[in-house]
């Protein structure tokens, strides 16, 4: 079957580099487009300071187009927070919760996107309230659907039946690839044994996940063997995290529209232990996705304790599986270094 | 995350009443002021109380508490921030041992994260 999916590459995965100043804003695009992965994904606040409090100056989102068009690149989300939250003590209010999305869309219509990405905990009552504007401005609000949820949750089920009912072309979701977590990380074991925590332990949790033991039964497991602190929070990892069946995606493909590659680690031989990416790709072609997936590296945050992640090799590696999944004949690969 | 960048190296200084440093914030993006809850120093085992902390970010500098309503200024991704402790004196010098912790309210979060850091860190004479 001819695959229609795109790559991309959430910036995001580039963030222990930019956060450094390591690597700028050309720096991440111009390595997405040597990769192939022509598809940009980006959080706001993190690739442009200011917003959305202070706000972004013309120049940088003038920056952002001509960086977009010097290497050929394609704009395809702005990920956006809705800091509900704002105030101590009192939950923003739903029209200034409403007010605060359009402003969002605004700057995604800005930057040129035709999504924006909305986080799971957004109250679809807000989005549907938004999705009239997001339309005038040729926007799509896409619910990342991440884990611990997933398609076949009531939160996610009574979100998909409202935005239908709401009979807005502007409502969709766009699915993290992280809830499909087949085996435990190989990273995350190897962070919770640095925290201490006993190898018979963390076996047993390891194997537990792949027999697809309830996580409640593997924390109290955890503690008759005496596991305590890191052992402990090592099996909670197991509330938060599931083996869902990517085909569940295929019920609701017609409202999925971006894809976050997650991912925790690609191995030198191009594998990720833990995500089932070759069951993914077959899912997608097989419903005729034809948006993007977008690199989504989350590695970072496991290994830095011990090494300075290298998000740019994990981001190749993770193209060049990807690339060959969907059938493409040529290798993504970085120029050389002048 | 982040956890080991958030005090940044070689920025230990004395000011006119006190010692500060550069902190980043321990996050993947930037967050409103009112959204920083708390930032506890603790410099050779001492914690600075709360009202003795000062947050700098070009130019403009709060306290704790007038940051929890400054709905117009972040403490962006990755950006240095001057962060201040009044201690009459400063520091002597040579070797100081710093701790900085952070805590945020994150709106998606099901719980309040704090973050935490410890350096070594010398102050020039």
């Amino acid at each position: 079957m001819t695959s229609q999916i795109k790559r991309g590459v959430s910036l995001y995965s580039f963030q222990n580099e930019t956060f450094q100043e390591k690597m700028n804003l050309e720096d991440c695009i111009r390595t997405c487009a040597e990769l192939g992965a022509r598809g940009i994904e980006v959080i706001g606040e993190q690739s442009f300071w200011g917003w959305p409090e202070v706000g972004v100056a013309q120049a940088e989102i003038d920056n952002w187009h001509a960086l977009i068009k010097k290497y050929d690149c394609v704009p395809v989300s702005h990920d956006y927070m809705l800091d509900y939250k704002r105030y101590k003590g009192r939950p923003m209010p739903f029209d200034e919760q409403v007010a605060s999305v359009k402003k969002d869309i605004d700057f995604g219509a800005l930057l040129g996107v035709p999504y924006i990405r909305s986080l799971v905990s957004i109250a679809p009552e807000v989005l549907v309230a938004a999705a009239p504007y997001a339309e005038e401005k040729g926007i799509m609000l896409l619910t990342e659907v991440h884990a611990p949820l997933h398609f076949d949750h009531p939160w996610i089920i009574r979100m998909a039946e409202m935005f239908q009912k709401s009979g807005s072309p502007a409502l969709g979701f766009l699915p993290d690839m992280g809830m499909f977590l087949d085996k435990f990380p190989p990273v995350w074991r190897a962070k919770f044994e640095r925290l201490g925590v006993p190898a018979h332990i963390a076996d047993y949790i390891v194997k537990a996940y792949e027999d697809r033991v309830l996580s409640e039964y593997v924390i109290l497991e955890v503690q008759s063997m005496g596991g305590v602190g890191p052992a402990i929070a090592m099996a909670e990892t197991l509330r938060h995290n599931a083996a869902y069946e990517p085909k569940r995606m295929l019920d609701y493909m017609p409202m999925i529209h971006n894809i976050h590659g997650k991912f925790y680690e690609m191995t030198a031989d191009y594998v990720e232990p833990s995500i089932p990416y070759g069951e993914i790709v077959t899912v997608l072609n097989q419903g005729g996705y034809s948006g993007y997936i977008c690199s989504e590296y989350e590695g970072n945050r496991w290994i830095e304790d011990a090494e300075e992640p290298d998000s740019v090799e994990q981001v190749r590696r993770q193209q060049v599986m990807l690339a060959k999944l969907i059938g493409e004949s040529e290798v993504p690969a970085l120029k050389a270094a002048a | 995350m982040m956890d080991k960048l958030m005090i940044v190296e070689d920025s230990l200084t004395n000011t006119e009443g006190g010692f500060a440093f550069l902190g980043r914030l321990p996050y993947y993006r930037g967050l409103g002021l009112s959204m920083v809850e708390d930032l506890q120093i603790t410099i050779d085992g001492e914690a600075i109380a709360r009202a003795d902390v000062r947050f700098s970010v070009r130019g403009k500098t709060y306290t704790l508490d007038q940051m929890e309503t400054v709905y117009d200024d972040r403490w962006n991704f990755g950006e240095k921030a001057t962060i201040t402790a009044l201690k009459p004196g400063g520091l002597a010098p040579g070797k100081h041992t710093l701790e900085f912790a952070v805590r945020n309210r994150i709106s998606y979060l099901p719980f309040v994260p704090t973050t935490k850091c410890v350096k070594e860190l010398a102050l020039a004479a």
